[in-house]
């Protein structure tokens, strides 16, 4: 199913279509990449192969935005926060369904995905982290 | 600290930087040049400077691209080649690294570098999206996550990692204001008190308003040479003495840390080696205060102090214009203004009035030795220079 994906930001997203979170690795040196990319920058190989991620992370930091741009201002005030999953890899992202007051860094956070997509290019669909 | 200039400056101009809302970008970089050109009188601007190198963030602010030549034009120097030079907010700073490079390569021998931005006519969800394309557009843009909001997250990591607060960060703001307030250049010119800081209105937390740099208009330059004929122009020319750029992961999420700019680290490693100096012989010093947490990450990433200790240098006033190493005397990014392409040579016009002893009001005692430090988005560019009085 995940080998004839391209090792594209384009195909991660598509895998968050299909509520998946997925990673790169190089079968040369074993380098994880996320978000993906089309060569290790490690080893400059292209053996690559996708692999799929456990969806519960630590939580880094976080921010609340109460200035944003033209397309997230009817969601101010919202949480922002970068997510550790396996293997030292990270991402950001917006947190739902989780009030200011119970956020603490070195929280477990779990990743979901989103139905919806945007209507401006580019069109990929949403993934969000919400308590576990 | 014997070492030899990598180039001279000599001489510097700075638009008067804040809201000009009958002016566009390179009417105000005529008025930086203009400056430059008056304050250096044996210089004949048409026979002795050879190119121009521009830094200049985005397009999207006045909807004009093609910067280098509308600048050559509107300051009398076609046909010299002019070049843009784009690293965020770092862009003037890494002109001043091609304008080095240019020099040091033997191709030319005296050259303007310099920078630009003009801002202030857009609206601020406007601003916060161009400044945003600075970012990582596939998952920050994407997750809506601002430049504020990239440098918040650096601030929570921080606090939760070290203990500072958000009081510490309101101080480098006070500071600022104080320096700007002496600045007849700045955008404002009003000191503030901790108390205003600390209940200003939520930007992205922790940062609030007064932790954030200004939306501001404004040009900078700079006349550099080869060493050797500095005195051709200039009985008092400003020796660059080290040069250090350096790059990282365009996504904040993706570092190593979120407690420090491995960038700025690399940057000033190899500024301080070229020099051959240490960070104690620095005596004023301008960084990018783009927001008040990222002062305190530059104390710490330039060697003012050791990881997480930024927050003690502003509580015992080290940093202040009486202290024993002042930062942003000028006003820093926090009062002079951030116009972001203009901001990295706005550093070094600073510096050169400190070391030539035309800063006036907020004159540092006889330094010697200073430094400027620009950073580029989150921290994917950094550029760290060294200079030496003559
Ligand atoms: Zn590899």
């Amino acid at each position: 199913m995940s080998a004839e994906r391209p090792f594209t930001i384009s195909s991660f997203y598509k895998f968050v279509t299909e509520k998946k979170l997925m990673a790169v690795q190089c079968d040369d040196c074993q380098n994880l990449l996320l978000p993906p990319k089309p060569m290790c920058t490690k080893c400059f190989s292209i053996n690559l192969k996708w692999i799929e991620l456990e969806n519960t992370g630590t939580l880094l930091s976080y921010t609340v935005i109460h200035v944003a741009p033209e397309e997230f201002q009817s969601m101010v005030p919202y949480i922002v926060g970068i997510v550790e999953f396996e293997n030292g890899l990270h991402l950001p992202g917006i947190i739902r369904d989780l009030p200011v007051e119970q956020i603490k860094i070195g929280m477990k956070l779990k990743i979901d995905f989103d139905p919806s997509t945007s209507n401006v290019w580019p069109e990929w669909n949403r993934y969000f982290f919400r308590p576990v | 600290m014997s070492s030899k200039p990598l180039v001279s400056i000599v001489s510097a101009g700075l638009s008067k930087f804040g809201r000009h809302e009958e002016h566009v970008g390179r009417e105000l970089f005529a008025q930086a040049t203009k400056e430059a050109f008056d304050r250096c009188p044996r210089l004949d601007p048409i026979k002795d400077i050879e190119a121009l190198f521009i830094g200049h963030m985005g397009e999207s602010y006045e909807h004009q691209g093609h910067t280098g030549p509308t600048l050559a034009d509107w300051t009398g120097l076609l046909p010299k080649p002019a070049i843009r030079i784009e690293s965020a907010c770092a862009s003037s700073g890494s002109a001043l690294r091609t304008g080095i490079m240019a020099i040091l390569s033997g191709l030319h021998k005296v050259v303007i570098v310099g920078g630009v931005e003009n801002m202030t006519h857009r609206t601020t969800a406007e601003v916060t999206e161009f400044l945003a394309m600075a970012s990582d557009m596939a998952f920050e843009q994407f997750n809506g996550i601002t430049f504020p909001g990239l440098y918040a997250l650096m601030a929570t990591a921080h606090m939760n990692k070290y203990g500072t607060t958000e009081e510490q960060m309101a101080k480098v703001a006070v500071k600022n204001h104080y320096n700007g307030s002496l600045n007849p250049k700045a955008h404002l010119q009003k000191e503030i008190t901790l108390k205003k800081a600390l209940e200003s209105k939520l930007v992205a937390w922790p940062l609030k308003m007064y932790d954030c740099s200004l939306i501001t208009d404004g040009a900078s330059c700079l006349i550099l040479t080869a060493p050797e004929i500095a005195k051709n122009f200039t009985d008092t020319p400003v020796h660059v003495i080290g040069s250090g750029l350096a790059s990282d992961t365009i996504g904040l999420y993706q570092r190593e840390t979120l407690t420090s700019l491995k960038a700025a680290r690399v940057a000033s490693q190899e500024a301080y080696k070229m020099a051959n100096i240490n960070p104690k012989d620095v005596d004023v010093a301008e960084v990018h205060d783009c927001f008040t947490i990222a002062e305190l990450l530059a104390y710490e990433d330039l060697g003012f102090c050791s990881p997480g200790k930024g927050g003690n240098l502003i509580d015992e006033g080290i940093t202040e214009l009486g202290g024993n190493l002042p930062v942003n005397t000028s006003g820093g990014l926090k009062a002079k203004g951030h116009p972001v392409g203009a901001t990295g040579t706005a550093q070094a016009y600073e510096i050169y009035l400190q070391l030539t002893g035309q800063a006036q009001k907020r004159q540092v005692n006889d330094a010697e030795i200073g430094l400027s430090h620009n950073v580029g988005g989150s921290g994917a560019t950094a550029s760290v220079h060294l200079y030496r009085r003559d």
